[in-house]
């Protein structure tokens, strides 16, 4: 420092070197060997097959350390045709088909929606995309359930009840779980000396499920719900609000069909770089509340079936090299988004600011991430039959008997004690998000502070701030003009 | 002097969209004074593939965040990125990460 001879002419601050480039002359990290193909978080440089090992270890490292699947479960998986998905599927496949020891041991299926009219595509193209996704279904060889989003208007209004979330099981039920379907398969392995078998004789052929609404004798949805969905769509306002219900009526739908069906979870391939937009997003849609399970590893809101998100470890650029690197098949469908400017709505301003973050500061998407993992699903009271939101299934955190909140300054000032979400569904109403611009028509004007007999205001009591916020760019159906077909 | 180079330039994940849908492109790559290196070549695309909403693949003077480059199957990073001089019969992958789930 103060040494004679030192020159003080220097800038005060000078560049640090910049951090050394990994280069193709370097090894892999990992096994020192191997020529590197890519470089994962900041300057780690892996090759082909220590790559792999690290992507497949880091998703049954999710699975494994969370301990939720049991054996012999059936597990939906949410397949979009996207890269994450696609990745997630092909995980379990091949997790099907290790040798016993570390063979995955629940039991699939796979469930495809086509969201074709909520995106605006023609017949023939969702008839192509259609074409092609049976092609990559039939290839991944599980059980799979083809629906269209049209068939949401066949749900049954029990959908949007609350089922009571099943008690955590004790802290040694899945060890015992485990252990005893060991001893089940060492039997049966010794009783008749071949492969052991599924658990539950899961027959591997694939199937069309029923359809669950009305469907035209060709088995395409009906125009006129087709026609109807589009309406829907087209009456939101905000490509913001358009993203949340699509979300909504998807997850609904997916529900569905797995309490149809059986299965108690559902694996859903949200990747970590779309969990750390989600985060950010969710912040600014007025879903604070509620991060922790939109977020999170598993989500039990819905009570009888738990979403499961084995994905969230990984970011979407080992995503799309594992699949481009080892060929995992995967099918590109136009979304609601696609093509939109960056302001066009929340997400996808949120998803740029990231983004651009992450390139000068590599580490963003996953600090985003490790603060969505000390999220804590701590309820006031915990199993309490509080009020859910009638949308999303979330404790309703409104609390309206305090003013002074920006919230309670929103909601109407004659309010009566929360009705049930069976109360609704007696009323013989169909399921909001569908009926909203319909029970306009019937009722005429709802700005607002209409009677407390509006159903509109009746729904909207019912819902979280997020949800509301939501249905503001929903706009009502014109007075006497054609709505939803009636239920 | 760079020497005319064939280049196979191919899309995926949705960035083909921005190319009528076509995802291979075999591309000769004219002399010009300056070597060729990724810098150039997205110019070059730019101008010559691109067909609409240039904002959702380049931005600046590189890919837009979200972009994925991969020459001859291996992340541009260990390549120097737009640094890298492009040689004959090189392949480079452009993959939108943006899109889908």
């Amino acid at each position: 420092m103060c040494q004679v001879g030192e020159d003080y002419g220097e800038p005060a601050t000078e560049e640090p070197p910049p951090a050394p480039r990994p280069g193709r002359e370097q090894k892999c990290v990992k096994c020192k060997e191997g020529r590197p193909v890519v470089v994962i978080r900041a300057g780690d440089a892996f090759c082909r097959d220590c790559f792999k090992a690290f992507y497949v270890h880091k998703f049954r490292a999710m699975l494994g350390k969370n301990r939720l699947i049991f054996p012999g479960e059936k597990v939906l998986l949410a397949w979009s045709g996207g890269p994450s998905s696609s990745s997630m599927v092909w995980q379990v496949l091949e997790g099907l088909s290790q040798d016993s020891a570390k063979r995955l041991r629940f039991v699939p299926g796979v469930i495809y929606i086509d969201e074709g009219a909520a995106c605006g595509q023609s017949a023939e193209d969702r008839a192509k995309t259609l074409a092609e996704v049976q092609l990559v279904l039939q290839t991944f060889g599980l059980p799979w359930h083809l629906v269209t989003l049209e068939e949401v208007f066949g749900l049954p209004p029990a959908v949007l009840c609350c089922s009571i979330p099943e008690p955590a099981g004790a802290e040694g039920a899945y060890k015992a779980a485990v252990d005893s379907f060991l001893r089940q398969q060492h039997v049966l392995r010794a009783q008749d000396g071949s492969s052991p078998p599924q658990a539950q004789g899961q027959p591997c052929q694939p199937h069309i499920q029923k359809p669950l609404g009305p469907l035209s004798p060709a088995g395409s949805p009906a125009a006129a719900q087709t026609e109807a969905l589009s309406r829907l769509f087209h009456s939101v306002k905000t490509l913001t609000a358009k993203e949340e219900l699509l979300q909504t009526l998807r997850t609904h739908l997916i529900l569905h069909v797995a309490r149809a069906h059986d299965y108690s979870k559902v694996m859903t391939g949200e990747s970590c770089t779309r969990l750390a937009v989600k985060l950010m997003t969710n912040l600014a849609l007025g879903r604070g509340a509620f991060l922790a399970w939109d977020t999170g590893f598993s989500d039990e809101r819905h009570g009888d079936v738990v979403v499961v998100r084995p994905m969230r470890d990984h970011t979407l650029k080992e995503v799309a090299f594992y699949n481009r690197l080892f060929a995992v098949p995967s099918v590109f469908t136009p979304a609601i988004d696609t093509k939109a400017p960056e302001k066009a709505s929340i997400h996808r301003l949120m998803e740029a600011f990231l983004l651009q973050l992450q390139t000068q500061f590599p580490s963003t998407v996953s600090t985003v991430y490790r603060t969505s993992e000390k999220l804590a699903k701590a309820p006031r009271d915990s199993r309490a039959a509080g009020p859910r939101c009638l949308l999303c299934k979330c404790m309703l955190d409104v609390d309206d008997a305090d003013s002074a909140t920006a919230f309670g300054a929103q909601t109407a000032s004659h309010l009566s004690p929360m009705q049930p979400p069976t109360a609704l569904a007696e009323a013989g109403t169909p399921p909001a998000p569908c009926c909203v611009p319909g029970l306009c028509r019937a009722q005429g004007c709802c700005g607002g502070t209409c009677g407390r007999e509006s159903p509109r205001v009746c729904v909207i009591e019912q819902l979280c701030y997020g949800c509301r916020v939501n249905m503001k760019d929903l706009s009502p159906g014109p007075a006497g003009g054609p709505g939803v077909p009636d239920p | 002097m760079a020497a005319p180079l064939s280049v196979e330039v191919e899309f995926g994940g949705g960035a083909e969209l921005l190319f009528d849908g076509v995802k291979k492109h075999q591309v000769t790559l004219p002399k010009q004074e300056e070597p060729w290196d990724i810098r150039n070549l997205l110019v070059w695309i730019k101008k010559n593939l691109l067909k609409e909403r240039p904002e959702l693949f380049i931005q600046g003077d590189s890919v837009r965040p979200g972009i994925l480059v991969l020459i001859n199957d291996a992340d541009w990073e260990l390549l120097g990125e737009l640094d890298y001089q492009l040689q004959d019969k090189d392949s480079v992958l452009f993959i939108s990460t943006l899109h889908g789930g």
